[in-house]
Parts: structure tokens; sequence; C-alpha cells
């Protein structure tokens, strides 16, 4: 039997062997100091929390693999609360006291263009893997020397509007012959460029606007804007809502809205929506750029399971980005010998990997989108899925899909 | 059309109002305190429902009572940890005693809130519903769950009125909510009477913020709003005035649904304000106010 003070004795053996050794591993480190990468999301949102988790599991994955050139990366996270005065100060501490060497940055494009000018200033590399304003490229475009430093790891907005409409008209057009289209959307920084895109390319596909809605992200009662809406009979909501997700969702369906449902609803790409929602998300049409047991390339099924096996959940939307961003931050430092951020942009122009969501590749200094991510067949498409039964089922593009679409039953929409 | 629309939607947010506002202002009258974690309280209510069906796995009845169970312990935590301690407090000099218990509500809110954020995140949620589907209400195709919400609050609302006109206990409080002091005089022990109160608090602020779950859904963000709707509300009807919250939780309601179908919804907050704000110039003991 062991005593109480045999147990005390074996904590303190146990105790200095451990100080030892990590005495041991930081003699080694200094050989090949770590690459250290700041992720500022956020904590307390259903898509940011993914953020930092996806980059961690990047992290340990290429770290067991031997590193970069025997480098480990380390990750260190800041939650900014989704605030951007809390983003700016992590962003500050992030260079000045941890001395990180590139920075993947929230999904809200508010943050992100408050973090831009920062970049620009630190001379630090920031990706962000969530936000969608097209502001985030136009300013690298417009001032390139300056805002080089900025990537943008996700689809910007008009990208975006571009992703559901060429969804939209297979699906809805093509095969259900739907003519009519109100665009329902929340007013934020990032929707002001999506609507223009939606604006302009639901027409080219054969859906006529009868309206266009803006709404509070602040609103909590939808039923107004839905009686609206129904009065003006469309054959389909296009929508471009992030912040706000549970409560129309819920309401739409509690309501029995006749019309369906297609366009960006961020929330609805979490796996727990249908849980927030106590299943209202039945028959929810949404783009994304990857989901769960999708094979957008052979690297996003093993992902989103390694992610469900360690923190018992599947990622969001950010999730599958910020993955992607730390092995082609890896990538990049490991091509250009160095983690210098000029050297380090210019090995970041040359992406070309094969992520979790497609193919990475960024437009170039002459480019609209400088430093956005290539869109289109081979590089990345994006994806229509819709909630049925509580899972989510891929409806396009035909390549991937692995169901039908199907509306709950006070949907006066075909089926077939 | 769009009257009868106005008509029967605003109905039932007014009804859960009033609800929300009738234990807020019954602490008021009974204990001069104005809990300022009042949204908090009824958030938590709503995500611990939500948090029984899907953590916990149990039907929409007994996430309901648990919700209103879980808020009920939190009144009571707000009263013992928070209220009671500064009201009793020597170090705090008694004419600053109601601003100490107002800062301190108002971060205890505050705490719950981010609690709430941090363990669910601040994504919004929605409790399961008890009843489903839609019917017709003079044309107007309405959510059961709506009609269901109305008549929840308005019971509720009598078995309140019943208590407190009828009940020996029930007297009491009225009584301490007019005179503490003559209610002491009679023999009546008005630290029970405080703490009646906050239970009663607490399953009234529990089922309005279980009902708010089931209808339109709360996030954490929704706590400063409805403290702040709930506070409009109150002094709307005068302070400590239960018929005068009832009759002023209708004015902002059919206030706030006629501005979002006729104007925007973007703005259905502002004229309830502005009309609070005239309240107070002209009459700021509010509409059924006695001080």
């Amino acid at each position: 039997m062991i005593t109480h003070h045999q147990r005390s004795i074996r904590h303190m053996l146990l105790g200095g062997a451990a100080a030892l050794a990590s005495l041991l591993a930081a003699g080694q480190a200094q050989a090949a100091d770590p690459i250290k990468i700041a992720v500022i999301a956020e904590a307390q949102a259903i898509a940011g929390a993914s953020i930092p988790q996806a980059a961690q599991l990047a992290a340990e994955e290429i770290n067991a693999k031997g590193g970069v050139d025997g480098r480990q990366i380390q990750i260190i996270t800041y939650d900014n609360k989704s605030s951007a005065t809390d983003s700016v100060r992590a962003f500050q501490r992030a260079v000045s006291d941890d001395k990180v060497n590139a920075v993947i940055a929230s999904y809200i494009s508010e943050v992100v263009l408050a973090l831009e000018p920062w970049a620009a200033r630190l001379k630090t590399v920031m990706i962000t893997p969530g936000a969608a304003s097209n502001q985030i490229t136009k300013a690298i475009h417009d001032d390139y020397e300056k805002n080089k430093y900025t990537f943008h790891g996700y689809l910007t907005s008009a990208e975006l509007a571009m992703s559901v409409c060429d969804g939209a008209k297979e699906i809805l057009v093509n095969d259900r012959k739907m003519k009519t289209a109100v665009i329902f959307s929340e007013d934020a920084a990032w929707t002001t460029p999506l609507d223009a895109g939606y604006k302009e390319c639901l027409p080219q596909i054969g859906l006529k606007i009868l309206d266009h809605i803006r709404m509070s992200p602040d609103t909590t009662d939808f039923t107004p804007i839905y009686n609206k809406i129904e009065g003006e009979k469309p054959d389909v909501m296009i929508t471009g809502i992030s912040h706000i997700g549970v409560q129309p969702t819920v309401q739409w369906k509690s309501q029995q809205v006749p019309i369906p449902m297609l366009g960006i609803s961020s929330q609805a790409t979490n796996s727990t929506f249908w849980k927030d929602t106590n299943g209202a998300a039945d028959g929810v049409l949404f783009q994304s750029v990857s989901g769960p047991g999708i094979a957008m390339t052979s690297k996003s099924v093993p992902f989103a399971d390694a992610f469900n096996k360690k923190y018992g959940n599947f990622p969001s939307y950010a999730g599958y980005t910020a993955y992607d961003e730390v092995y082609y931050i890896a990538d990049a430092i490991k091509r250009a010998g160095s983690t210098d951020s000029d050297k380090l942009v210019e090995a970041l122009e040359k992406t070309d990997w094969e992520g979790t969501i497609g193919r990475i590749q960024f437009y170039g200094k002459q480019d609209q989108f400088t430093h956005g991510l290539k869109y289109g067949k081979g590089l990345i498409t994006g994806m229509i899925s819709q909630w049925q039964d509580g899972k989510q089922v891929a409806v396009w593009p035909a390549e991937i899909a692995n169901g039908k679409i199907r509306f709950p039953s006070f949907i006066k929409a075909q089926n077939q | 059309m769009l009257a009868l629309q106005i008509l029967v939607d605003g109905f039932a947010i007014s009804a859960l109002y009033a609800l929300g506002a009738t234990g807020f202002t019954l602490i008021f009258g009974v204990s001069g305190v104005l809990n300022l974690s009042h949204g908090s309280l009824m958030v938590l209510a709503a995500v611990a429902a939500w948090a029984a069906t899907n953590e916990l796995h149990v039907g929409a009845y007994l996430a309901a009572l648990f919700g209103i169970g879980v808020t009920l312990i939190g009144a009571f935590a707000t009263y013992f940890v928070v209220v009671r301690p500064l009201q009793t407090s020597r170090a705090i000099p008694k004419e600053e005693t109601e601003i100490f218990v107002l800062t301190g509500t108002l971060l205890w809110g505050t705490m719950i809130t981010e609690l709430i954020a941090y363990f669910f995140t601040d994504n919004a949620k929605t409790v399961l519903p008890i009843v489903e589907g839609v019917v017709n209400v003079f044309g107007v195709r309405t959510p059961q769950n709506e009609i269901f919400t109305a008549i929840v609050c308005w019971v509720v609302i009598g078995l309140l009125w019943l208590i407190v006109n009828k009940t020996r206990s029930g007297k009491a409080v009225l009584a301490a909510s007019m005179n503490p002091r003559g209610v002491t005089l009679l023999g009546f022990e008005l630290s029970r009477i405080y703490v009646a109160i906050w239970a009663i608090y607490g399953v009234l602020a529990g089922i309005a913020g279980v009902l708010l779950g089931m209808f339109l859904g709360v996030s954490s963000y929704s706590a400063g709003p409805l403290t702040g709707s709930a506070f409009s509300i109150v002094v709307l009807g005068g302070l400590g005035s239960v018929s005068g919250s009832l009759v002023a939780a209708y004015v902002v309601g059919y206030l706030e649904t006629v501005t979002a179908y006729m104007i925007s919804p973007a703005y259905r907050f502002i004229p309830a304000l502005l009309l609070l704000v005239v309240v107070m110039y002209i009459r700021p003991q509010g509409l059924f106010g006695r001080r």
C-alpha cells in the first residue's frame, strides 16, 4: 500500500522530472524556434469557436509529422468577444509581446476591416477564415504596398453571391421553374456587396427580384417581414444572414411561411443549427464551402471527422478555412525558407494548395479581388446543402450531391 | 387585413411583456428594488429549457418546468447573494443602498449572460414549443404557439391576482407593497414577505422567459433589451402598480407592433422609448403610479 507520505514523495519526484524534461525541451526549442501563429476569434459564437480549434488541430497534425523543417507550429489564441477593439488589442499584443509570425483572424467583416490597417502598420501577415466583405480585398488592390500583408481566406461577398446564383440557376430555375425572388438580408458590412451581387446575378439566371429587404441584425420578431414578403408572392427568398439565423428560421417554421429559403445563412452551416432551432431548420437551403461527410476534396471528410472526434461537434465553415490556412501558411514558410513577412507574402501569393474547401490560389496584384480566393470550377465553387432530418444533405453541385431536395409540407414548392 | 394582423400579433407579445413586467413591478412595489438582472434571468429560463431538451433529452413540458425551476433558483440567488447582503450591509450608507442594489443587480445580470455565452455560445436558442402548427384567426394565419403564449400569460396573471387578493399571505404581500411598516406592525415578518415575493418573481420571470424562447427565441444579447422593455413598461405604468404595468405592456406591445408593420421592424423599439420620455415630462409618476 502506498501511504500518503510516499505518494507525495512520488509526486515531488515526478514533478522534478517533468521540470527537468521541460528544461531540456526548452533547450531544444532554442535550436529550432517554433513558428507562432496567432488566432484571434469569436470564441463565444458558434462560427468563431471552430476557428482556434481547427487551427490547433492542423498544427498538431503538422507537428506530429515533424513540423516545418523541424520547427513546431504553436497556435496562440485570443478571444476577441466579437469586438473590433478587443481584436486590435489582441493583434498588437500578438505581434509585440508574443512575437507571432502570422495571424488568423475573425469571421466578422467589421473586425477584419479594423485589423487590416494594423496588419499593414505592423507588417504582419493576416488571413481571415470567414469574413466576406469585398472591402477587404479592395483595400489590398487600391494600396498594394501597404495592405499586401492581408489575405482573404474565404470567399468575398461577390463570390458568395455568384456561388448562390450558380446553384440557384440549376436547382431552382432549371429544376423547379422558379421565376421570382425576394432578397432577404441583414444590414451589415458584408451584405452590401452581397446584395449588389445578388441584384446583378439573379436577373441573369432568370429570377426576377420583387423586393429587397434589409433588416436590422437586432430584429427579434420577423412576423411583419414575413407577412410583407408573403404578400409579394415570390417563389423563393434569397438569404444573406449570418449574425441572425436561429430566430428567423424558427419563426419561418412556426408561422409556416410557404416560401423556401436559399442563400447564405452562416449559422445554418453549423452542425448545432438543428439543435439550436429544435428542428425548425428542416428544409433550409444554404450555401457553404464544405460540410460533414461531403468530399469537396480528399481532405474534407478526414478533417471533419478528426475535428468531430477531438471536439465532439463538426466545424463551422470558418473551421474548414482556418484549418487550411494553418497548412498553407506552413507550406508558404517552407517554400520561403523564412518567416520574414515580405518573403511570406510572396510565397503565399504563389500558393497552390488543395485544402478542405477546394484548390486554393489567390488573385494577384492586378486582379479586382487582390489576395482573395480564386473562384471557379477546379478551384472553389462552394456548394448548396439542405437541412433534412437533423442532417446537412448536399444538393448541388451534382458531382458531390448526396441527396435530393425535400421541402417541409408547408412549403408550396415542387419536391422533385 | 393589416389592422387584424397587427391586432393578433400585438396581443401575444403584449401578454408576454405584461407577464415579464408584473414580477418586476411587484418586487419594486414591495421592497423598492429595481432588479436590473431581469432580462438575464429570462434568458436563463429559455436557455435552461433549451439545454434540458438538447442535453438531457426531456420533453417539452419537462423542459419548460426545468427552465422555470432554474430561474426560480436564479431569483433566490439574486436576492440572497446580491440584494440582501447589500441591503443589510453596514458599510453602505442607508441613502446609497438603492444605487448599490441597482448596480449590484446590473453586474449580476452581466455575469449571468456572460456565463451563458461562455457555456452555450451567444448564438440564439429556441425552446421546444409545447404546441405547434397554425390556425386561422380572423383570416390571419397564426401560430398556435402564439395563442398558447397569450393564454398562459393571462392565466398566470389571473392566478397571481387571485393569490394576491384572496389568500392571507397574498394580502400581506399586497399590504407590504402599500405600507411595509404597517405590515410589520400587524405582526408579519417582512423578510418572509420578501422571500415570497422573490419566489413569485422567479416563477413569473421563468414562465415569461420560457414562453419567449418558444415564441421568438433568445440569445445572451436579448438580456439588455428585455430588461429595458420591462423597465419602460413599469415606469410607464407607474412604478409598483401592477394594473398600470398590464395596461402599459399593451400600450408598448401594440406601439411596437404598429411601428414594425407600418414603418419598419428596425425601428420597433423607438416610439415606446419616445413615449416614455414624454410620460416622464408630463406625468413622472407614470399612468397609474402612486408615488
